[in-house]
């Protein structure tokens, strides 16, 4: 970890307020802080508690974003931040702490240089690492609060069972094309993520937002509320999102809120617990905890854009099944592939001989690969999946098409 | 009838419906009457051995049928059932 803070006025070396024991402020935080200070419900106290506090925030993307901005912003004092990526170009459609300057830059370094230029009075924290089991101990421990935006089912879990075992408050985020969730999973208050979730969705049945797209306004959307939400459980004001989740939906404009409820025989947070230490969520999830799915169902499996080619150029009779959305074939199609939505396979395999060759593709080869276990489980042999989907094709083969 | 909110990762089994109509006195016939209709759907919401799989949060309003009665939680005529779908993206 290295930490920056270009500020004598960092929250560790202010002088304590004797009557409160928070960090006092200077003039010119007075200053910034003042649409605060007028505040009741915040006030003069309220604004050194948050100076007071440390957040960790999981994921630096979609909802780590706003979450860190505004997090700088109201004067949070030491912010971490883990990740473990650099700035891509089809970030930037959501990610909006990084810009194009940053490309290829660490995520974590791109977000801490603009939350210093919000903010030079706070420290920020980096951790370039992926989150895993090993370190999330060492890397949470500073922190009051854990805000959870991260990508995938596994790194998810293991947030939740980090602050379950360790006592700190997750702030919880997600979000898929146009629906988000939010809540605060505290198990020292309520119920956890597992008491909700006990078990992730199979492999494939949730696509990821690099496969299924997402709502670029979302994500600010959800976290900013993941924001408020921290500001609240720091200054210790309002109803919190404990034993609530808001489900929201932007294009109905909807709200909603269920109630939750803790699970008497949740595995982690009940009185008799099976997990007691980090386990290993991939093996846990089925899947890998990043959103950059490989593409491959394994060398068996798997073939090649270049390889296809080839074959297609030697006049080997193949069939091509394109599983994407409809929507989709307007970005970039294959000559002479037929559509058939993943969705729609099992109930339209008899369109498909399994004495053909066939070969399954996608935009990225995770689709394809789910289609491939349904044609396998069916009987089918002669079936291939194009690794890396039409992308690589796009990549490898045919330049004049574009990639998404 | 009851309605049954359909979240956006089934909606392609449920032909991209966002909700549906379902007749049936209680949640699990609800659920049959749905999965009836949309044969696809039963895969992702019920196991072979014929259970509402772990990860189906479905709720009546704004409880759980968990904690309800499951599904032999007894339907009204304008009742509004949802799934809550896991989702990661972030």
């Amino acid at each position: 970890m290295e930490r920056l803070s270009r500020s004598p006025l960092s929250a560790n070396r202010s002088p304590l307020d004797e009557a409160t024991m928070l960090p006092n402020l200077s003039h010119d935080e007075i200053h910034r802080y003042s649409r605060h200070l007028l505040i009741p419900e915040v006030g003069l106290e309220g604004q050194q508690k948050l100076k007071a506090a440390s957040v960790l925030v999981v994921g630096t993307g979609g909802l780590g974003s706003p979450v860190a901005l505004y997090l700088a912003a109201a004067g949070i004092g030491r912010i971490g931040l883990v990740d473990y990526d650099v700035v891509d170009f089809s970030n930037l459609q959501r990610q909006v702490i990084h810009g194009e300057s940053k490309l290829g830059v660490l995520k974590v370094e791109s977000a801490r240089e603009r939350m210093l230029d919000i903010n030079p009075d706070i420290q920020v924290d980096v951790y370039n690492e992926i989150f895993t089991s090993e370190n999330a101990m060492r890397i949470a421990e500073p922190y009051d609060l854990i805000i959870d935006g991260t990508d995938n089912f596994p790194t998810r879990y293991l947030v939740n069972d980090l602050c379950v075992l360790t006592g700190k408050p997750n702030v919880y985020g997600s979000i898929f094309r146009f629906d988000g969730q939010a809540s605060v999973f505290y198990a020292e208050e309520g119920p956890c993520y597992r008491c909700l979730f006990p078990e992730p969705p199979p492999p494939g049945l949730v696509p990821s937002c690099a496969e299924g797209g997402v709502l670029g306004i979302l994500p600010g959307t959800i976290g900013t509320i993941q924001a408020t939400e921290a500001i609240k459980q720091i200054l210790g004001i309002g109803d919190s999102l404990i034993g609530k989740l808001l489900l929201y939906n932007a294009l109905d404009m909807s709200f909603d809120f269920v109630k939750l409820r803790v699970n008497p025989n949740c595995k982690v947070c009940s009185e008799h617990p099976e997990v007691t230490e980090l386990i290993d969520y991939e093996e846990f999830c089925g899947m890998p905890a990043s959103d950059h799915e490989s593409g491959s169902a394994g060398a068996e499996w798997d073939i090649t854009a270049s390889d296809l080619k080839e074959r297609l150029d030697a006049g080997d009779h193949i069939r091509l099944i394109d599983v994407r959305e409809p929507h989709e074939l307007a970005i970039s199609k294959l000559d002479g592939a037929e559509l058939i939505p993943l969705g729609q396979l099992a109930s339209r395999m008899h369109e498909l001989d399994s004495a053909e060759e066939i070969v399954l593709l996608c935009k990225m080869g995770s689709r394809s690969v789910r289609a491939l276990e349904v044609l396998a489980s069916a009987g089918f042999r002669k079936i291939k999946n194009l690794e890396g989907g039409i992308n690589a094709w796009a990549r490898e083969v045919d330049p004049s098409l574009p990639i998404y | 009838m009851p309605t049954l909110r359909i979240p956006t990762p089934l909606r392609p089994y449920a032909d991209g419906q966002t909700e549906i109509s379902v007749e049936g006195q209680n949640v699990a016939e609800a659920l049959a009457d749905l999965t009836t209709r949309y044969p696809e759907l039963k895969k992702h919401l019920f196991s072979d051995a014929g259970k509402l799989r772990a990860f189906v949060n479905l709720f009546l309003g704004e409880e759980d049928v968990r904690h309800l009665q499951g599904v032999d939680t007894p339907l009204k005529e304008d009742d509004k059932l949802r799934i809550i779908p896991s989702i990661a993206g972030g």
